[in-house]
């Protein structure tokens, strides 16, 4: 045995901890009736209409969330690329900065801009138009997942495209193809593994968040994260709840297993 | 038909302030291989970074068989690129890369096919089309970067350093492609390189360039032969420079040894540069020489030796079949047709500069 094994430990009794015990006992919690019989009844009951409905709604959020932050990273990332090392630094920190506030209050800011009496629909009043009902509803909360979650698919994606050597992209404009051919063809293939990783990222906790749909929803809007939430405060019904949250990781790890293994395929095949 | 394909017209070119390129002119003749020359930073890659429409002059025009191209951008100028890093594209195969430029231009499937084979078989890399570019060594991937650029038939191939990341070795034999290859295809050749020899052995004709200025154009032989400068004569070649009297016509002194030569037109005692290769210098004994001075060092260079021979505060360099005896006190002598005379450069732009490369 090595002499430095030791130093594991630590991590060791963190996994056991942190992750085995408590992965245990959602999975008991879950595939048992409340007096301790086994049971499926908890992880079907995601085909319940409401739990479905909620299923699919995370889904389209989580979804749309991710596509919204691939498209706006690109533009922006490109264009930092362009900027001198020094001044994309910057630009990088000032992006980064909202993540180290607080997030309750970042969601709590786009209710009051968002609110019938907000921020967003005075700006609207004055400029003599009719105002707009976002808060509440799915944009809401839309706004608040891309808000959230914009920089983890900024960050993964800008290290992937500031390594393309200019070169590459040279060499492309000096075959003959345009801006966008260039991007198509060339850095948004090179740039592959940063935007994998920033669809994990993105799509995950989007996916099973609750916050969000809590505040900028009103409640009303449920996404998988909020019913889940009820059952273990609410209701009290931690077998319901673990049985739901077991299904969330198991489709999770599926969808993200798809995405994955596209890219070990992707690297073998072509690219025309 | 007019013969020039490209011409720069008063070229300038500036970064941060710094003078790169200053009020350049040059014409480059269909079909022809024209080398730029000069140390690191001469502006030879910016010349050639303004001729693929990479960068834009600050002043002046591109003109392209008499059209203005100035403007226009990389892709859509028939010109095509060798990069000195290869810059393949990774996630490509061979094939793929090759068929990238031919893609863009919508060809056939059969057409593209065939050009593929046809550029794998010129470099020399039949076999390899289906390989990617990082299990490739450097000059195979080389000879694919050159096989990409050459299937769009541009009208004018740029290289630029493309040998420059090759060993020894490796680089004479591609340079000996390269000419076949440029033989083979009959596209007008731009190089850029600060490799003299290879300058020397490739080109039809070469533009020696220094401080953004062109030293010196002509062919490889003229400019060996009959530097104009001294910085030309440093930089091509190892030579002797040393200052000179031109006492008159036909007779220059050197270290105070009236010696004949066979320049003529220059002032009655100008002081000038004086040029002498060291294949030009014999050594004889010591009271037979113009110059009389002591054998400082001797090495073995295989073909020939290099000796060093000091007189009064000179070293000359002398490359000669016969070696000598450190310490002997011997004599010079020189053909009067071996000697170069030049005139002192006006300017600071036109001193020799010497680069570590």
């Amino acid at each position: 045995m090595n002499k430095r094994t030791w130093l594991s430990f630590p991590y060791v009794l963190w996994i056991i901890g942190f992750t085995v015990i408590p992965l245990i006992v959602i999975f008991r919690y879950a595939f048992t009736t409340g007096d301790g019989g086994f049971t499926l009844e908890n992880i079907l009951t995601i085909f319940d209409p409401i739990h479905f409905k909620a299923l699919v709604f995370s889904l389209e959020i989580a979804v749309g969330c991710t596509l919204i932050c691939i498209i706006l990273s690109y533009p922006l990332v490109l264009a930092m690329r362009r900027l001198k090392m020094g001044k994309s630094g910057v630009a990088l920190f000032i992006i980064i900065l909202p993540m180290w506030m607080n997030s309750i209050l970042r969601i709590m800011a786009w209710q009051m801009i968002l609110s019938p009496n907000g921020i967003l629909n005075l700006i609207l009043e004055k400029l003599g138009m009719k105002p707009l009902s976002i808060a509440n509803t799915a944009t809401a909360i839309m706004i608040g997942v891309v808000y959230d979650y914009l920089p983890y698919m900024i960050l993964p994606v800008y290290n992937a495209v500031a390594e393309i050597n200019e070169d590459i992209i040279e060499a492309a404009k000096d075959l003959g193809a345009g801006s966008i051919t260039t991007f198509f063809k060339v850095i948004l293939p090179l740039s592959m593994p940063g935007l994998l990783s920033g669809i994990v990222m993105v799509f995950v906790p989007s996916m099973t968040s609750f916050v969000v749909s809590d505040v900028l929803g009103g409640g009303k809007l449920q996404l998988v994260g909020n019913i889940i939430e009820q059952e273990f405060t609410k209701s009290a019904n931690w077998n319901l709840g673990s049985g739901l949250s077991v299904f969330l990781m198991v489709f999770v790890m599926i969808s993200m297993a798809f995405t994955l293994k596209n890219d070990v395929d992707g690297k073998e095949s072509t690219v025309w | 038909m007019n013969d020039v394909i490209l011409q720069l017209d008063s070229i300038s070119k500036s970064f941060d302030g710094k003078m790169v390129i200053d009020n350049l002119d040059l014409e480059i003749k269909r079909n022809e291989f024209v080398t730029l020359l000069g140390p690191s930073g001469c502006g030879k890659s910016t010349t050639l970074r303004i001729i693929g429409g990479f960068a834009k002059p600050d002043t002046g025009r591109v003109l392209f068989n008499g059209k203005d191209i100035t403007n226009l951008s990389p892709d859509k100028r028939n010109i095509n690129t060798v990069f000195q890093k290869y810059s393949l594209f990774p996630h490509m195969t061979v094939e793929e890369n090759i068929a990238f430029g031919l893609k863009l231009k919508h060809k056939s499937a059969q057409y593209i096919k065939d050009k593929i084979a046809y550029a794998l078989k010129l470099v020399n890399m039949d076999h390899y089309g289906k390989r990617r570019p990082e299990s490739l060594s450097g000059g195979q991937q080389q000879r694919v970067a050159i096989a990409r650029a050459i299937v769009n038939e541009p009208d004018i191939l740029l290289l630029d350093e493309p040998l420059g990341a090759l060993d020894l070795k490796l680089r004479h034999s591609m340079q000996r492609e390269l000419i076949k290859i440029k033989q083979e295809v009959g596209i007008t050749f731009v190089y850029v390189t600060h490799d003299q020899e290879e300058a020397l052995t490739m080109s039809d004709r070469i533009v020696v360039m220094n401080k953004g200025i062109i030293q010196q154009m002509g062919t490889s032989k003229s400019i060996y032969d009959e530097p104009q400068n001294a910085f030309v004569a440093d930089f091509i070649g190892d030579s002797n420079i040393i200052d000179g009297v031109m006492v008159m016509d036909r007779l220059v002194e050197i270290q105070g040894t009236r010696i004949p030569c066979v320049d003529e037109g220059f002032g009655t005692n100008e002081l000038v540069d004086v040029v002498i290769r060291p294949e030009d210098l014999k050594i004889v004994d010591a009271e037979k020489g113009y110059l009389k001075g002591m054998v400082v060092s001797i090495i073995f260079k295989g073909a020939y030796y290099e000796i060093k021979v000091r007189v009064q505060d000179y070293e000359w360099s002398i490359q000669s079949v016969n070696p000598a005896t450190i310490g002997a006190t011997v004599g010079l002598t020189i053909l009067p047709e071996n000697i170069q005379i030049m005139h002192k450069p006006l300017s600071v732009d036109a001193e020799v500069v010497k680069e570590d490369e």
